[in-house]
């Protein structure tokens, strides 16, 4: 294939993945879009394979056929709980492969350059093997602290904002002396030096940030691995990855915009770690006093069927204790006897973007009665049964009402304006924010203590009966 | 433990102190539970129901008033058929549990104490948040409110709700409630129910918003003082106040064809909201439902316990509306009594003690083993009222003055922005910068289809630009054929990472993706 087949294969391929991701602004249309990703890929590949530049077949082979029976293993093996650990691993994965490709491409001594071209070119393999590096140790750590391996608690080391300045200005200092260097083994000394305090800072920063901050880190992580890629296009002056790697970075780049504008914090904050530490109030002042009203499966039960309109509010409660299956069984039953029954899905409600739209499609609840927060939330007030399903901050009024806490400002979700709202729990500790939540004292709140899914069990034993 | 139930004897009351439900509920605290034969036919429920859940039924009252604990709706007193009083029959020492209002029954208060008894008084419980489900004034007044409109419907001669028909056209009725506390809240939901247009006044403004929120229209009375007494009741006004208010009132009456008056002062007689003028004022056919007759009520002509007709008005006196539902206020005055033995028995063990360090305990008994321990002393603070007493006043943190105006900021990135690229211009090679123009041109398509991506689909976005950015694959299939076993290697181990991620990526996507779908 000659260079101008392979450049109008490329030129197909980022048309295709363009309109991949088009596709995903609606559900009916996701999945065609999601075909073209591939054939997009596909005909990538393919181009390029069969391209002036690859010369021997069978490492391309072999290697791609290792990976990708690896990778379909991987997708059909993995529980929908556990998508935020799978994506942070394939980050990582992007990550170590733009590290490693820029480290081939320095080896690589077939191209000659001189002057000011040469300089760029050792800036980008530089910025290239920086951001993967950052991306590889962060999304492993990110992974970490998602299945649990590691602590959800922000690590928080004594003046770590100074230990960043001190890896920025190393990273620059190195930089500047690899760019003196002739190429060779002391270039890449100095590339392994600069990969390992990205490395670090890498661990570093994920290791700083709390489990309710967690969305945002994936989705920043998801926006690097797409840096990494333009990095790695500038550095072989390929366009395609470099169209690639811009779409996904500004992708991974929106959400977590939304993500923080969700939570109401700055990018910013978020990135520089520890929840609740740096506003100086940690705890409001006016703790909520007063008793909560605890009631049984039973009543739940009853409460649910005499109401007409219903609205479900699950977090992440309710991944962690599998119980959308049973809430999608409840919701059946409830919609058979003519009950309004709608989701009201909050932008950060579990672990990852979207989370909880997955594990309710996993649970066979069609999307049209799932809705994100904005949409939803001037219905409470016509609603008889809001019920929280191992949800906590999210619907906290303190948000609303008390400028002094913590999460002051974060847009929640307003069950307490139903004319009952439901809190399942499993006791009485506060949410990831460490906040004190008032709905539970209020007048018109119940709360129904226990596993998420055996007390779900038992109200839809409880509607079943009768 | 042995909780008695007798049977009321104070004529026309049909309510009783425990359902069977309850009665079953009070056995799982370990009490033994007997009730009076015939105790609950007044609020249909037969012996044979109380008996199916394990209750003992007593045909004599004097037998049964022996139980260690009685609960009751009213307060004991001369039993006509035996020929004493109730308090006679009740063994020394024992628990009584009913409505007692000590203010007004000094005589029985001291009746209570000659038995060495002790009695925790259900209009007695504190107004505090905890106590909420033990109060069964408010589930009475609940209950009267719902009935006041039922009431109100039956001597109304028109629909409550507007209809337009063959027949011709006829306007909604017009409700207005007067004082707008547990029972007001209640007409005013049922009136709604039933159609009416609904107005309401009280001195509290601070229910103004909960009376909106059941869809009545709120009255201002023009004039201002604040209404809120402690406990969150109400009390009484200034006279200006009471001037304005009048004059409101009186308006109101001419305009509308039902009026439900809930007006309570704490210990007070009712103030007399209603002149005989507003009465007369008052179109024919109209009604006036007065719910605080029995403290003498709201309304000059109102008569207790009866409908009467004045000036072509009916006015409803009755002072037994909880009673006229006894099945339903028995249910729910069961329950408050329900939740006072759980406090009393903690353990569950079958076994009441009355705690007197607890507060709520401690309001509501009004005599402890003979000694008259009423009234309890004051309450520091109304919890129900203010949620967040004693705590410092929050005052938001003042907003952070931004160094510069808005306009300026986004001006001088845009200066910065215009050197970066000055500089990034006249000192990169021209091949650097048609990529670059590839890059920022890919960075906006981004940002335009992104933003249009359904919140929903985000877990599914992420992973399928995971698949797509292990399009880095092609850096590694460019290296792979560069000479060198190190950088076959190295490339290959790339290329093996991005496969898993491909294949990975769009296989999950796929896999999520099949899962959404449309209701059926």
């Amino acid at each position: 294939m000659s260079e101008g087949l392979v450049t109008v294969s490329y030129i197909a391929a980022t048309i295709l993945f363009i309109l991949s991701l088009g596709g995903l602004s609606n559900p009916e249309t996701a999945r065609r879009g999601n075909f073209y990703g591939m054939a997009a890929m596909a005909l990538a590949i393919l181009a390029t394979v069969l391209g002036p530049q690859v010369e021997t077949l069978w490492p391309v082979v072999t290697a791609m056929a290792i990976g990708g029976s690896i990778g379909l293993y991987a997708a059909f093996k993995v529980q929908m709980t556990e998508m935020p650990e799978l994506v942070a691993l394939m980050h990582s994965l992007v990550g170590l492969a733009a590290v490693l490709i820029g480290f081939a491409t320095y080896a690589d001594n077939s191209v000659h350059l001189a002057g000011i071209e040469k300089t760029i070119h050792e800036i980008e393999i530089y910025v290239g093997i920086l951001i993967g590096a950052i991306t590889f140790s962060g999304s492993v750590i990110a992974f970490g602290k998602l299945s649990g391996r590691i602590g959800g608690k922000p690590w928080l080391l004594p003046g770590r904002h100074l230990l960043n300045l001190v890896g920025l200005i190393a990273v620059i200092v190195v930089g500047k002396l690899f760019l003196n260097v002739d190429s060779g083994v002391s270039g890449a000394f100095f590339l392994l030096i600069m990969t390992g305090v990205a490395l670090a800072f890498g661990i570093h920063m994920v290791m700083a940030i709390g489990g309710a901050d967690m969305p945002v880190v994936v989705s920043m992580l998801n926006s690097y691995s797409g840096w990494a890629a333009s990095a790695t296009g500038f550095m072989l002056g390929n366009d395609l990855l470099i169209v690639i790697g811009a779409l996904v970075g500004s992708s991974g780049a929106i959400l977590s915009y939304i993500m923080c504008r969700a939570m109401n914090r700055h990018f910013f904050a978020v990135i520089a770690g520890g929840f609740g530490t740096a506003g100086g109030t940690t705890v409001s002042s006016a703790g909520p006093q007063g008793e909560v009203q605890a009631i049984t499966a039973e009543e739940t039960a009853e409460l649910l069927r005499g109401a007409s309109k219903v609205i479900l509010v699950p977090g992440y409660g309710m991944a962690v204790a599998q119980a959308q299956h049973t809430v999608f069984e409840i919701t059946k039953l409830l919609r058979e006897r003519n009950i309004d029954v709608h989701f009201a899905i909050h932008p950060v409600a579990g672990r990852m973007p979207g989370h909880m739209n997955v594990l309710l499609a996993e649970a066979k609840v069609p999307y049209d009665i799932v809705a994100e927060m904005d949409e939803i939330n001037h219905d409470f007030p016509q609603t008889d049964v809001a019920m929280v399903i191992g949800a906590n901050d999210i619907v906290n009024p303190a948000a609303q009402d008390d400028p002094g806490s913590p999460i002051a400002g974060m847009p929640v979700l307003e069950v307490w304006k139903a004319r009952i709202s439901i809190v399942m729990k499993r006791s009485m500790a506060s949410g990831y924010a460490g906040v004190d939540n008032p709905l539970f004292y209020k007048e018109n709140n119940r709360m129904l203590f226990g596993d998420a899914k055996q007390m779900l069990e038992a109200v839809l034993t409880a509607l079943r009966a009768n | 433990m042995r909780i008695g139930v007798p049977q009321e004897i104070h004529a026309g009351e049909r309510r009783v102190a425990t359902t069977p439900e309850v009665a079953a509920k009070l056995q799982k605290l370990g009490f033994t539970v007997a009730i009076q034969s015939g105790a609950g036919v007044g609020a249909d429920f037969s012996d044979e129901a109380y008996r199916g859940v394990g209750v003992e039924i007593i045909d004599d009252a004097r037998t049964l008033w022996t139980a260690d604990i009685i609960l009751k709706v009213r307060g004991p007193e001369a039993h006509p058929a035996l020929g004493c009083h109730e308090l006679d029959l009740m063994r020394e020492g024992a628990l009584l549990i009913s409505f007692i209002w000590p203010a007004q029954n000094a005589d029985l208060m001291e009746r209570l104490a000659a038995r060495h008894a002790t009695a925790i008084a259900m209009d007695s419980v504190p107004r505090i948040s905890r106590a909420q489900k033990l109060d069964a004034l408010s589930s009475m007044a609940n209950i009267a409110g719902y009935r006041a409109v039922i009431e109100a419907a039956q001597n109304f001669g028109r629909f409550f709700t507007g209809q337009v028909t063959a027949a011709g056209k006829v306007p909604p009725a017009k409700v207005l409630v007067i004082g707008a506390g547990v029972a007001g809240l209640a007409a005013i939901g049922a009136a709604n129910g039933l159609g009416a247009i609904v107005r309401a006044m009280d001195t509290r403004p601070e229910v103004k918003e909960q009376v909106k929120s059941l869809g009545a229209e709120y009255v201002e009375v023009n004039y201002q003082e604040e209404g809120g007494g402690v406990g969150g009741y109400a009390k009484t006004m200034s006279e200006g106040y009471q001037k304005a208010q009048r004059e409101t009132t009186a308006k109101q009456c001419m305009e509308v064809d039902v009026v439900i008056t809930t007006a309570l002062i704490p210990g007070k007689p009712a103030p007399k909201l209603i002149t005989a003028g507003m009465v007369e004022a008052m179109q024919e056919g109209s009604v006036i439902v007065d719910l605080a007759a029995e403290q003498g009520g709201n309304c000059e002509l109102t008569v207790p316990g009866q409908v009467v007709k004045r000036h072509g008005v009916s006015i409803v006196g009755f002072v037994d509306l909880p009673s006229r539902m006894a099945r339903q206020s028995s249910q729910l005055y069961a329950t408050n009594l329900l939740r006072v033995l759980e406090e009393l028995s903690p353990k569950k063990d079958g076994v009441a003690t009355v705690n007197m360090d607890d507060e709520m305990i401690r309001g509501a008994t009004v005599v402890n083993a003979g000694m008259i321990t009423w009234p309890p002393p004051p309450l520091k603070v109304s919890v129900a009222s203010t949620p967040v007493n004693g705590a410092a006043p929050l005052v938001p943190p003042p907003p952070k003055k931004p160094w510069l105006p808005a306009r300026a900021r986004t001006a001088l990135w845009c200066v910065l922005a215009g050197f970066a690229l000055y500089g990034l211009g006249s000192a990169a090679p021209p091949a650097f910068m048609s990529h670059f123009m590839v890059f920022v041109l890919a960075c906006f398509v981004g940002y335009m289809v992104i933003w249009n991506v359904t919140p929903a689909l985000h877990t599914p976005l992420m992973s399928v630009t995971n698949a797509i950015s292990s399009i880095i694959a092609i850096g590694a299939l460019i290296q792979i054929s560069a000479p060198g076993m190190l950088l076959t290697l190295l490339t290959g181990f790339a290329l093996i990472l991005t496969s898993i991620n491909m294949a990975g990526g769009f296989a999950v996507t796929q896999r999520m993706l099949r899962m959404f779908r449309r209701s059926e």
